[in-house]
């Protein structure tokens, strides 16, 4: 039923004729995590470049979120994290003493695993909070609002109901509002945390031919559990794997293709092939 | 449902009481189905009947009433036929419901058996409990109502003491000081406390810097505080050096020190039940930790944010002892609380109450209706605001879409 719909906002959508990729390109340099004095993650390297969309897959617990938490500054956030290593956004390390830690945060977005719509806020006010929570103004507020929601592929539904609270959207909504509020803010690159591992199989639907229509404006980094989703959505892949009691390691990474169809480590291939994890 | 049960009965005439209970909750047997019922037409197949477990039926209501009416009469037997003198009614009611028990037992173990039995009577002594606790808070509120409305009239809110002799009529002059008193220095005391006690929510909550533990002890320890301490210290403060005299601010300075914890510990536990997603959507789109708090975690909170204010207001509407030494009280009318003696609703009904004067003590009760209703209304609105929560989403009433584009703002 919803379907349709999206394809006739197609057309409509603003979608400048770009030549390349926008984007910015992350690029994650011999990371290391540590929580307290237990190490969870060593020596991870990944570029993750514009038009891209970069899959991290792995079992549970080997340090994808992790991982993924250190490219916008949330991994520090924990008290007891530190970490080694630098995350370099289009060259400039995002840890160095030349970028604000909001600016930083504002240039990477994150969608979190569970959808987390400001509840004492409407739809229209979620999309736009990004702006107040960042003291910026902009000259046509209702223009974004309604930019950002067609770019997540939310607009035709909540259209007639900007006013109402974020809270009463369904789940699959609700998650597509925060992508439609971290795109509000304009990032550079959108980290995203098993986006739709709370989500029925329609919304994640959507939300995968979202990432494929947002692929060429902003870099996307996915974790996902579901390796049919990896291999839909993502171009480029990196497989984390955490053998007992020590940290997670980046096992390979490549080309999506070629990581499901012609693994080079045999743990790969019990992975991708679903004989653990 | 009664019919079944005589027929369990007439199934098994020697059965003990707890076969029978048996038998009368459970499908009917076989053998019970057997001559008693001849339909017409084949083997006779009886529809259980329909029930909900464990609700009251009928035949239990009948029950209750037979041994409510029939210790009711034994009572009034004993009371007023057998023995030779008369008792107060209290006793007529604790020996109607000891004899009650007795009787519901027996009528409930004979009808159902005495697992039922016990169930029965031990919901007795609950609802017997509750109600004996319920009780006092019924009367307390009937008897000021009752003492209250009798004196109360419409000059009662447009009337001062001023003029008023202490033999005047009960329904003469009014309490307009008291009452405005009251509204100006809860307001007062609410505008000094609630930015404070937020504010320390937000530390301890949000911030948790390394003194939230010793202010966290301290804010629960003065919960305890006895509220004539806290007139105590303003009155120390400013009144014995002769900085400020008795007056409306100086009362709203002792009452703000009674708000102040309550307004901590609730507003701390509402924003504690702010979900941490929210605090980290909010910093992931960039937003510095300050705007984050003010923007997503305050507004999520708000609804109980309220409550905690309404709680800490209904709090100290009522206290007597810190406006005692501060207000000063007076039978003028003084809208400056800044300046002059002040009088309020509890000091009102103090003053009156004390008076021997029979005409004066119903004007007190009129003031003690005042303000329990007053108090009555803040935790009324407490609870309407409450429900609106963040955690209780349905409650809140969706507002229709425009039908169009959002404008403004
Ligand atoms: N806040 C935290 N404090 C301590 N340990 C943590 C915390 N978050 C994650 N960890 C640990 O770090 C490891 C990696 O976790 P995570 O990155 O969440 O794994 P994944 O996302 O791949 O399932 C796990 O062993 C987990 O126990
Ligand atoms: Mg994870």
């Amino acid at each position: 039923m919803t379907a349709p719909e999206l394809d006739h906002t197609r057309p409509m959508a603003p979608q400048e004729a770009v030549p390349g990729p926008m984007g910015g390109v992350l690029e994650g340099v011999d990371v290391s995590c540590w929580f307290g004095s237990r190490k969870v993650l060593e020596g991870v390297n990944i570029k993750m470049d514009a038009g891209v969309v970069t899959a991290l897959i792995g079992p549970s617990g080997c340090g994808k979120s992790t991982f993924l938490r250190t490219l916008n500054r949330m991994h520090e956030l924990v008290p007891i994290a530190t970490l080694a290593g630098s995350v370099l956004l289009d060259g400039h390390d995002i840890y160095g003493v030349g970028l604000r830690l909001t600016e930083v945060r504002r240039r990477i977005g994150m969608v979190f695993q569970k959808p987390n719509p400001f509840p004492a806020m409407t739809i229209a006010d979620n999309v736009a909070a990004g702006l107040k929570l960042t003291g910026k103004k902009v000259a046509d507020r209702d223009g974004l609002i309604e930019a950002s929601l067609r770019r997540a592929g939310l607009w035709n539904e909540v259209r007639n109901r900007l006013d109402a609270p974020a809270g009463g959207l369904s789940g699959g909504q609700q998650q597509r509002l925060c992508i439609a509020r971290s795109l509000a803010v304009s990032p550079d690159v959108l980290l995203m945390d098993e986006p739709c591992s709370a989500l029925d199989p329609t919304s994640t639907r959507r939300i995968e031919e979202t990432i494929l229509e947002l692929k060429d404006q902003v870099t996307i980094v996915i974790v996902t559990h579901n390796m049919q989703q990896a291999q839909r959505v993502s171009q480029h892949c990196a497989f984390f794997l955490a053998a007992e009691n020590e940290p997670g390691r980046v096992i390979e990474q490549g080309p999506t293709d070629r990581l499901f169809s012609d693994p080079n480590d045999p743990r790969t291939a019990d992975y991708v092939n679903g004989r653990f994890g | 449902m009664t019919t079944q049960e005589t027929r369990a009965l007439t199934a098994a005439p020697g059965a003990s009481p707890a076969s029978l209970d048996a038998g009368s909750k459970g499908a009917p047997t076989a053998s019970s189905t057997g001559p008693s019922t001849g339909s017409p037409a084949g083997p006779a197949r009886r529809v259980p009947p329909r029930r909900r477990p464990r609700a009251w039926r009928w035949s239990d209501i009948a029950e209750a009433a037979g041994a409510l009416a029939a210790s009711f009469f034994l009572t009034w037997l004993i009371f007023n036929r057998l023995l030779p003198f008369r008792i107060m009614p209290l006793a007529f009611f604790a020996i109607w419901f000891v004899l009650f028990l007795p009787i519901y037992w027996f009528v409930t173990k004979d009808g159902q058996g005495t697992t039922a039995a016990k169930d029965r009577v031990a919901t007795v002594f609950v609802m017997a409990g509750a109600l004996f606790t319920f009780t006092p808070i019924v009367f307390v509120i009937g008897y000021v109502l009752y003492r209250g409305l009798k004196s109360l009239s419409g000059n009662f809110f447009t009337q001062t003491m001023q003029f008023v002799g202490p033999l005047a009529e009960a329904t003469d002059g009014g309490a307009l000081h008291s009452i405005i008193g009251t509204l100006e220095q809860l307001a007062l005391a609410t505008v000094i406390a609630v930015p404070l006690g937020v504010l320390t929510a937000v530390y301890l909550s949000e911030i948790k810097g390394p003194l939230a533990r010793p202010v966290r002890l301290v804010a629960d320890a003065m919960t305890a505080l006895p509220s004539i301490v806290a007139g105590l210290f303003i009155f120390s403060l400013f009144i014995k050096p002769h900085i400020i005299g008795q007056s409306g601010i100086l009362g709203s300075l002792a009452l703000s020190i009674l708000m102040l914890p309550t307004v901590t510990i609730t507003a701390e536990q509402v924003l504690r039940v702010v979900p941490g997603s929210l605090r980290e959507a909010a910093l992931a789109l960039g937003a510095p930790y300050w705007r984050s708090v003010l923007m997503v975690v305050l507004p999520t909170a708000r609804a109980g944010l309220s409550t905690a204010v309404i709680l800490g207001m209904a709090r100290v509407v009522g206290e007597t002892a810190p406006v005692l030494m501060t207000t000063g009280g007076t039978t003028l009318l003084n809208p400056n609380p800044l300046s002059g003696f002040q009088d309020n609703l509890p000091l009102f009904v103090f003053t009156q109450i004390r008076s021997s004067q029979e005409s004066q003590v119903d004007r007190g009760w009129a003031g003690a209706l005042i303000l329990l209703v007053i108090v009555l209304l803040l935790f009324i609105l407490a609870r309407l605001v409450g429900s609106a929560g963040p955690g209780r989403r349905r409650f809140r009433i969706p507002i229709p879409g425009r039908g169009g584009r959002r404008r403004g703002r």
